[in-house]
């Protein structure tokens, strides 16, 4: 009995520890606290912000957590978030349940991002159409013998369903953008939870083909060039290339609040709109908004 | 004195029955939240839809086949590697490893037990998949039997443990009859000792298949999440989706209350009461070895 | 003459395959421990271990994961123990023989086979949204705790049985009540096992990543949780996280991570073992 004290003791001795370098280093009282989350595209973006703002704003504790865009979004519906990260717009749905649940989202574009379309580097394939990639995705092309490359399996690899830059894919890519276009991805198509996995089989996997936002392509792996019709021109994603519109495949990445912002939550969102935040944007491989 | 301390008692006595019946409570209580979230997906979705080949969620695609046979395929897989090797571990500790190798082995099984399924499926993304490949010559690592490796090998420990506890249980007297009647010792085990420890072997490989059939984070890292029908052949070396993964990458992103919410109750109902099939299985199964034990020995 | 020989050479070669068969179990699990070890040692530091993660985690420490984990391990002692250990002594002391205790010996076996993500899934249901106590280490220690549960309670049970019945008798003659009996006499001899089923159902529950997936873990937070409605960073889930979400992220932080986890889940192994052993070599009986 006497030792469970001591040791009952010591835990509460070594949990307490644990705290206190956390009071020792905030010198004012963290009086406001926003959490923000969503997006598994734009989370290490809203890290990347979260700890700048922080470091400049003493009063001020930003927590981040992925999940997906739609989780995010459930989660501002649910009201347990301020804001929500999303990489692609509130659905119908959602929209309704907004409404359902008394909740009027206001929606801030932060950032914009090019789609990259990734393969292993000894992949002899440099360029491809959007059809070309839509056929790949949907399962009609099974062989990368059939897009000029080699007598090669093509593994497809993708985001979750939850992620919006499936979705975004599934709706500009795959579906070439016509909302009356019902294909779907392959079913053969590997679901990975995250952007890193992709990244991961993509290095390894000379079968590869894979697709994520330009920030989380590593530059050990290929980007391929994507042209809107067979004849070309075949562009490469970039900052310079979304903005003017010839990359094809780049999309608004938003966040989310429910109702207009006040307090804290609206300097955060002001202060990512302006240079010094959009820098980071760039930094971190993603388009910031001119 | 006499009538506190009584009081006392009482109190303290009705405190522990309480906390006795708290197992059954528990089990209903979960029981009854899979069954109020996941019975409404019955009524949003057609029963014809459920039984569909494709699951596609969001573009409300709700065929939970492919799940099935993906959970069904992996753990079937999985039995095949911890079967032989679990068993075969068990009765080398059992009965062939001398004294200090057992007490060298027996932690050394427990500690994969206690190995974090996250860290074993960190080690399958970086190693298992890339040799898998390359050794297979497979257009991807990522598949089944990654998953079935790994599962086997959590499995493991499972199976040993409960084995080799059972092969403990039969009576020495067995064993020194069989070689008194001239058997070897590999016959003693084989056609004596084992058998007589059946019962004990079936409820570890059912409580190692319910292990396997329950496992998620390692499954949703090495499997692939592709959600194809896992029917032919070489399924085993092909990405699949089980329903653990499933309900693991999802459940985050689904709104509170819709029907993608309900369906992914669902399936967890589903994976309830597979578990408590097997459960119950396992557990009529000792019963009745038992009970037949006693008319045998009485 | 032969046959007896083709006896012995079935048995060695039986023998065989079973050493072999033995080794290629064990064998793997020492070689993913030194593995892990190697690859992740180089990342220990007194900084790794105490500084808070910064440059979107791909730097600095693992403090909030660690301390998060303590609290989950806490929380989820908190809640398991007593109940589990007061069930056990139920079952051990109290209960007779009829349906009503088999019911509650299949109620705790299934409890035991319930999946991981199950047990999220309801922990959510029932604690996070039905109870309103949000994404928390309260729903997630909650949620782990009836995890916990079985495995306690069977090992306490265990404890409690093997204690002989002589020493109940003599504490009755004695003119001890029930309760005294099992307080002053029968716990204390117990003691030993039920800590070391304790500790293994404790580690069990802080290697769990999908329970706490959407009740209570958190990616990333500026500072360590200060109450139990917060939610909180852990150590599996923080595998998770960097060996999957975060780009760039040095294979040094995901394997001293992953070191971190293992360490902390091998020490409490080795805790419970050393119990065990030790208790079985101070037995009274």
């Amino acid at each position: 009995m006497k030792r469970l004290a001591i040791f009952a003791l010591l835990m509460v001795l070594l949990v307490s520890c644990g705290s206190s370098p956390n009071q020792a280093s905030s010198r004012t009282p963290v009086s406001v606290y926003i959490q923000n989350k969503g997006s598994d595209t734009m989370v290490n973006l809203a890290l990347a912000l979260a700890e700048r703002y922080q470091a400049e704003h003493a009063g001020v504790s930003i927590s981040v957590t992925g999940g997906g865009s739609g989780t995010g979004i459930a989660a501002l519906l649910n009201k347990t978030v301020d804001i929500a990260n999303a990489s692609r717009a509130m659905t119908v749905d959602e929209e309704n349940q907004a409404t359902a649940s008394g909740i009027q989202p206001v929606e801030f574009v932060v950032s914009r991002d090019a789609i990259a379309v990734i393969v292993n580097p000894a992949n002899p394939v440099s360029q491809l159409t959007l059809q070309q990639i839509s056929d790949i995705y949907s399962g009609k092309i099974d062989n990368w013998s059939q897009v000029g490359g080699e007598d090669r399996p093509i593994v497809r690899l993708s985001r979750e369903t939850n992620s919006g830059t499936h979705v975004y894919f599934l709706q500009t890519v795959i579906r070439l953008g016509d909302p009356n276009n019902k294909t779907l991805f392959s079913t053969d198509t590997l679901l990975l939870p995250s952007s890193e996995g992709i990244v991961n089989e993509l290095r390894q996997n000379p079968n590869a083909i894979g697709y994520d936002g330009l920030g989380y392509v590593p530059s050990d792996l290929k980007v391929i060039a994507v042209g809107t019709a067979s004849g070309g021109p075949y562009v490469l994603p970039s900052i310079a290339t979304v903005n003017d519109g010839t990359y094809p495949v780049s999309r608004d990445l938003y966040m989310y609040t429910a109702g207009q912002p006040t307090g804290a939550a609206r300097a955060y969102l002001d202060w990512i709109l302006s240079p010094e935040a959009q820098q980071i944007v760039a930094d971190l491989g993603f388009v910031p908004i001119k | 004195m006499g009538k506190s301390r009584t009081w006392g008692e009482a109190v303290i006595t009705a405190v522990i029955k309480t906390c006795g019946y708290s197992a059954i409570v528990f089990v209903v209580l979960i029981f009854f939240f899979l069954l109020r979230e996941g019975l409404p997906a019955l009524a949003e979705v057609r029963l014809a839809d459920l039984l569909a080949v494709r699951w596609y969620p969001i573009e409300n695609y709700f065929g939970l086949l492919p799940l099935l046979t993906g959970s069904l395929i992996v753990t079937a897989g999985a039995m095949l590697v911890a079967i032989p090797f679990g068993i075969g571990t068990a009765v080398f500790i059992a009965e062939v490893a001398p004294r200090w190798m057992r007490e060298v082995l027996k932690p050394l099984v427990e500690l994969l037990g206690g190995l974090p399924s996250v860290m074993l499926g960190f080690l399958g993304i970086l190693v298992l998949a890339p040799f898998l490949r390359t050794f297979l010559n497979l257009p991807t690592g990522l598949t089944a039997l990654a998953g079935s490796l790994l599962l086997g090998a959590i499995a493991i420990p499972t199976v040993v443990s409960i084995t080799e506890d059972a092969l403990d249980a039969v009576p020495q007297g067995y064993r020194e009859g069989a070689l008194a009647l001239g058997a070897t010792k590999w016959q003693t085990i084989w056609r004596v000792t084992l058998p007589a420890a059946r019962s004990g072997a079936l409820t570890a490989v059912m409580l190692g298949v319910g292990r396997a059939i329950g496992e998620t984070m390692t499954v949703m890292m090495v499997t692939g999440n592709a959600p194809v029908l896992a029917v032919h052949l070489n399924s085993i070396v092909s990405p699949v989706r089980t329903m653990t993964a499933t309900i693991a990458a999802e459940m985050g992103e689904v709104a509170n209350g819709s029907t993608h919410y309900h369906v992914l109750f669902f399936i967890g109902l589903v994976l309830f009461v597979i578990s408590l099939a097997v459960n119950v299985a396992a557990s009529t199964v000792v019963f009745r070895q038992k009970k037949r034990a006693e008319r045998v020995l009485s | 003459m032969k046959r007896s020989l083709d006896r012995s050479l079935v048995q060695r070669a039986g023998f065989s395959l079973l050493t072999l068969v033995t080794l290629m179990t064990v064998v793997p699990i020492l070689a993913v421990v030194v593995y892990i070890a190697r690859q992740g040692l180089p990342a220990i530091s007194w900084s790794f271990l105490a500084q808070m993660p910064g440059d979107g985690m791909r730097a600095g420490g693992i403090l909030p994961a660690i301390v998060g984990t303590l609290y989950l391990t806490l929380g989820t002692a908190v809640f398991s123990v007593p109940l589990g250990i007061a069930a056990a002594i139920y079952l051990a002391e109290y209960a007779r023989e009829n349906w009503l205790t088999r019911l509650i010996r299949i109620a705790i076996i299934n409890l035991a086979g319930i999946p991981s993500v199950v047990y999220g899934l309801f922990g959510l249901g029932l604690f996070v949204f039905f109870l309103k106590f949000g994404t928390s280490i309260l729903s997630a220690s909650l949620t782990l705790s009836i995890m916990t549960l079985p495995v306690i309670i069977s090992a306490a049970e265990e404890a409690l049985r093997s204690v002989p019945q002589a020493f109940r008798t003599v504490s009755i003659s004695l003119g001890g009540t029930r309760w005294q009996t099992i307080r002053r006499i029968i716990l204390p001899q117990a003691l030993p096992g039920i800590i070391t089923g304790v500790i293994l159902g404790l580690e069990r529950a802080a290697g769990e990543t999908a329970p706490i997936l959407f009740t209570g873990a958190a990616f990333f937070l500026p500072r360590l949780p200060n109450s139990p409605f917060d939610a909180t960073m852990a150590l599996p889930y923080h595998l998770f996280v960097t060996s999957t979400q975060v780009p760039n992220m040095p294979f040094q932080i995901q394997y001293g991570t992953a070191l971190v986890l293992l360490v902390f889940v091998l020490g409490m192994n080795v805790i419970a073992t050393v119990i065990r052993s030790r208790a079985r070599a101070k037995r009274q009986w």
